[in-house]
């Protein structure tokens, strides 16, 4: 029996994702008319209840959007509040926190490879069922994650909703003396990284580009993680700026009927952050050893204008940014001396502030306003996935069309091919989506299903 | 045959299943010893219930999941509920407090097309639990202790005394004590390894409340050391609101309930 024609495929469950969603895809006479992320998280309301909160409430609060990146949430939430402030913290403050960030990147980048996509690429359920064939590499894979972690903890207390961060700072820094065992464990994840690169350059993957403007944050003289100044890539090649305060002017938001979180547009066009956001913008400032790592993964030198934009090629990019970060976190330990103090008095201001990072999964910007006091009088959180929703959904249209002109997949093949596609641009449906259900809508003639 | 186990999410934010895949030196052994038959945030084979052990992580805030809970505890042998959603509400039961049609326009531009319940609501509020593990998030060691202490079929040893107790243990200086620093240690479950004072902060009760507790002896302490009635109200009511409710004086609870009322106007 053929498939093509008209159909509805509905996929009520995504796995392997953060959250919860489900994908609909509308097919017409062999035409792919519409392609659906449902993202059916229940609504939270966080941006509701922050207002009338104490301006030192919002770092442990907002961590609570994510249990995968609460450090994401605490840097922006904090680098907004201090912009309302006027508050600027020292450069050892920003290492730590660049060193706190850096243990997320790796914990979060390292479960994203070996527990969510690299069992796509080697046609397994999940990281469990991959350890019977794949047995070290899953748990090198783990032993990465956990270097993460420990950073995490050692630093923020816990790995999950960290409770060291505060406004201006720390509630306690690290001796020089605690760092110190990190280091060994850091250069065998430096190891594992490079391992992880060598392994995932190995898989196939097929050919495939989104179709969006990049959005990142950039810095002069380093690969933006914990700041950084807001930077296009637009598809025709051009590169603009704009500041962090003018954010929402760039990045509107609209609510659609389907979807918990919000939709947004860039200048009025779909965009996408994240890796592949990242390393399009910022990949000339990797460190010498992540720039290796690119060109070893077949991602080219990003110093001679080299582009990642195949999605699936996204495994690539975590991975020289895990080999990334890892070195980062050794350079900054290797390098630190304890502040006089853990962190820098932030007294209210009456007025608004704009903070963005890089969270693991893309740009994550804060806005708050506070009154003389330090009340929130009102707060906008955009996350990344919210941002990245368009993007994703016109990535899974064009791939769904391709496959259904090329060889007419079955509902499952079809299924299986939107999932991934999903996956390949690590969605956090919890901050927005996670959990993909798929209908495909077939209709025939002019019968509307 | 190996037990079977199954992880669910109501509305969270991910961190306490994800503390079952943090367990990375004991994940693959304990992969061996149960059968993960549906953990969709860790694998997309999903198999039918009944499922001998259901770790439910999330509160109760839309219709469908108020019907999606009963059906998993209709396919459950023991149903343990992981974290402060499904244990209290969580942090989202801010709501339960304030005006959720007021809420939906401030964050929404279409509140209608957002359907959710007027509350967050604990799983317990809804079906029997088994077991309640407290935290946001959960601790690690005690997530594998529950795990054990079920396949093993007996009682999981997770003493409900505060985070006072864990202090001493650790050694830690009280900063109550010494530095003035206010602290729901005295009225907060154990479970973190008294986290924060051992980084000079207070406790700010994310495992909600300890077993015997005492809170009209605590607040007069918190407001001699700084916090005046709005900022106890604040320290109380975020991440285990209802369930610290339960223990405020009797005036003050109705207080809070008046205050619910003047929002909703």
């Amino acid at each position: 029996m053929t498939h093509r024609g008209s159909r509805v495929l509905h996929v009520g469950s995504l796995s392997r994702v953060e959250g919860e969603g489900a994908l609909r895809l509308r097919v017409h006479d062999g035409t792919v008319t519409e392609a659906r992320l449902e993202i059916y998280e229940p609504p939270r309301f966080f941006e509701a209840f922050l207002r009338g909160r104490s301006h030192t409430e919002p770092p442990d609060i907002t961590a609570r959007v994510c249990g995968i990146c609460p450090v994401a949430y605490q840097m922006s939430a904090c680098a907004a509040i201090e912009d309302a402030c006027g508050v600027s913290v020292g450069p050892v403050i920003r290492d730590l926190r660049r060193l706190l960030y850096c243990g997320e990147w790796i914990e979060s980048q390292a479960l994203h490879i070996y527990l969510l996509h690299a069992p796509d690429f080697l046609g397994r359920a999940s990281a469990i069922d991959l350890a019977r064939t794949h047995r070290a590499e899953v748990e090198r894979g783990l032993r990465l994650k956990k270097a993460g972690n420990s950073l995490m903890e050692l630093l923020g207390g816990r790995a999950v909703h960290p409770v060291n961060v505060r406004l201006g700072g720390f509630h306690r820094v690290p001796t020089r003396a605690e760092l110190r065992p990190l280091q060994e464990e850091l250069k065998q994840a430096l190891d594992d990284a490079w391992d992880t690169v060598r392994w995932v350059a190995g898989f196939e993957f097929p050919d495939a580009r989104v179709e969006a403007d990049l959005l990142a944050l950039a810095e002069p003289d380093t690969y933006a993680i914990e700041g950084g100044t807001p930077t296009v890539l637009r598809l025709d090649g051009t590169r603009e700026s704009f500041p962090v305060r003018d954010f929402t002017e760039h990045v509107t938001e609209t609510h659609v009927a389907h979807s918990t979180a919000l939709h947004s547009r860039l200048d009025g066009r779909l965009h996408l952050t994240g890796s592949l956001a990242r390393f399009a913008i910022s990949g000339a400032r990797l460190s010498p050893v992540a720039l290796q790592a690119a060109v070893a993964a077949g991602l080219g030198d990003p110093r001679e204008g080299a582009v990642c934009h195949n999605p699936f090629r996204s495994i690539l990019v975590r991975a020289v940014e895990t080999v990334y970060a890892v070195g980062e976190a050794l350079r900054i330990i290797e390098a630190y001396e304890p502040p006089a103090r853990p962190y820098a008095e932030v007294p209210p201001v009456a007025g608004t502030g704009h903070g963005a990072t890089e969270a693991p999964r893309g740009l994550l910007y804060h806005r708050y306003e506070l009154d003389a006091d330090g009340v929130v009088t009102s707060a906008l959180l955009v996350p990344p996935t919210a941002q990245n929703q368009g993007a994703i959904e016109d990535d899974l249209r064009r791939l769904a069309q391709r496959a259904i002109t090329e060889h007419d997949p079955d509902d499952d093949e079809l299924t299986a091919l939107c999932e991934r596609a999903i996956r390949n641009h690590d969605p956090c449906i919890s901050c927005s989506t996670h959990f993909l259900d798929l209908t495909v809508v077939r209709t025939q003639g002019g019968c509307d299903a | 045959m190996a037990p079977t186990l199954a992880v669910f999410k109501l509305a969270s934010c991910d961190g306490c299943q994800l503390t079952l895949l943090d367990c990375e030196d004991e994940l693959l052994a304990l992969a061996g010893e149960v059968d993960i038959s549906h953990f969709l945030e860790a694998s997309s084979a999903v198999a039918p219930g009944p499922y001998d052990l259901s770790l439910v992580e999330g509160s109760v805030t839309t219709a469908a999941d108020a019907e999606r809970i009963r059906a998993i505890r209709a396919a459950s042998r023991h149903l343990v509920t992981i974290g402060a959603c499904a244990t209290a509400g969580g942090i989202q039961a801010l709501r339960n407090y304030a005006d959720v049609d007021e809420y939906r326009r401030v964050v929404y531009a279409h509140p209608e097309y957002v359907s959710t319940l007027a509350t967050s609501t604990p799983v317990s509020a809804h079906v029997d639990v088994d077991f309640e593990l407290r935290g946001c998030p959960i601790d690690r060691r005690q997530l594998i202790e529950v795990i054990t202490a079920f396949l093993a079929g007996r009682k999981p040893d997770v003493p409900d005394h505060s985070v006072c107790f864990e202090c001493k243990r650790r050694g830690t200086v009280c900063v109550t004590v010494a530095h003035g620093t206010p602290c729901l240690g005295p009225v907060t479950h154990a479970g973190c390894g008294a986290l924060c004072p051992a980084y000079q902060r207070g406790c700010f009760g994310c495992f909600g409340p300890s077993g015997s507790v005492n809170l009209p002896a605590l607040i007069p302490l918190l407001r001699r050391d700084g916090l005046d009635d709005d900022a106890v109200e604040r320290f109380l009511h975020t991440f285990n609101a209802p369930a610290f409710d339960e223990f405020t004086e009797p005036g003050k609870s109705d207080e809070s309930h008046e205050t619910g009322k003047e929002v909703r106007k």
